[in-house]
């Protein structure tokens, strides 16, 4: 399979929502390869979503171990029809997009997730994710929903929940 | 490619300073570019970019009826409009807050600069009231040493009537 372009914003097909894969074949697993070879190719990226080079079904790829600065993770996962089924915690944090270049925006985003998921070959598996790792997946599964962090902006001045924080020590 | 201006307005906030201006400028055959608007002390205060065929002074005369009617003060200056360029997003924020007294801010930017911080978003506020005025200061920026530097430089400042706190922000790349 060719080299993916990814689409930028605002191509209209970010826009759309992504059908449920049905057929775990051959094709399928062809095109997450190609899908997992784009993500290599975007520098720094932890995340890619299948319609984000046009193929509108719900893939999504996360690699939290290709973070700039290292955190905990669970390694290259793919996550296909991913369901969210319980969320907790709030939190606004930084993010950008290979879909939108040059522009980092604040969003909130739960802190805590667990999902279903199939993997390539349709089995369904149960995952946690926290933190920095929990903020990919749901920036990738908003792609699968047409929904891009443009869309989830909050003001760039103010922190509504504060992170974790160093405080000045008290000697 | 016309030029690039950067035009700084101030004045006595009131509604319809941002509509009028702009359109103005949209009226006149400008672009706009990156902007930032904020109200400080009861003044609306405007940084604009705005991208024109015009002169400088053609541009002026274009706002003067407005900038008149509003009773603001404009003033235009010539820049590179670099726009549309990879930028190193901020990695740590540094929140202040203390006892509004002189020298807050010097001494902590200057601490921070020396420990490699580029600041790229600042902004402070004064709250309390009168008798007991209070400084609170966000500063966004990119550590270029490390976050681990810039925390030495503000626990060297903790003891100083006010609260430097320090986090990090990772950015995700999706």
């Amino acid at each position: 399979m060719a080299n993916l372009e990814i689409l930028t914003y605002p191509d209209e097909r970010l826009g759309r929502v992504s059908e449920r894969v049905e057929r775990f074949d051959e094709a399928l697993r062809t095109f997450i390869v190609a899908l997992s070879q784009a993500l290599d190719a975007g520098p720094g990226g932890v995340g890619i979503a299948a319609p984000q080079t046009g193929q509108l079904q719900r893939i999504v790829i996360i690699d939290c171990s290709r973070a700039r600065k290292p955190i905990p993770n669970k390694g290259r996962l793919v996550l296909i029809n991913p369901e969210l089924t319980a969320w907790k915690g709030m939190e606004v944090g930084r993010e950008g997009c290979l879909s939108v270049p040059n522009y980092t925006g604040n969003v909130i985003r739960a802190t805590e997730i667990t999902l279903q998921a199939q993997d390539e070959c349709g089995a369904l598996h149960d995952y946690c994710f926290q933190g920095y790792e929990a903020r990919v997946v749901q920036h990738e599964i908003d792609h699968l929903d047409g929904l891009l962090f443009l869309d989830r902006l909050v003001s760039r001045r103010v922190d509504l929940f504060q992170r974790k924080t160093f405080l000045p020590s008290k000697e | 490619m016309n030029p690039w201006y950067m035009l700084t307005v101030v004045g006595q906030d009131r509604p319809g300073i941002v509509a009028r201006l702009t359109d103005v400028l949209y009226a006149g055959g400008c672009n706009l570019g990156e902007a930032s608007m904020i109200r400080l002390g009861g003044n609306f205060t405007i940084m604009l970019m705005v991208q024109g065929a015009l002169p400088p002074a053609q541009l002026e005369a274009l706002m003067q009826p407005v900038v008149d009617a509003l009773c603001l003060r404009l003033h235009i200056d010539p820049i590179d409009g670099a726009l549309y360029q990879q930028r190193e997003p901020p990695d740590v924020r540094i929140t202040v807050h203390g006892a509004d007294r002189a020298g807050i801010v010097a001494r902590v930017t200057g601490a921070l600069a020396e420990a490699g911080l580029d600041i790229l978003d600042l902004a402070s506020e004064v709250a309390g009231n009168e008798q007991k005025p209070i400084y609170v200061m966000y500063i966004d920026g990119y550590a270029r040493r490390g976050v681990d530097a810039l925390q030495a430089a503000l626990a060297t400042l903790s003891h100083d009537g006010f609260v430097a706190r320090l986090e990090p922000i990772q950015t995700i790349s999706c």
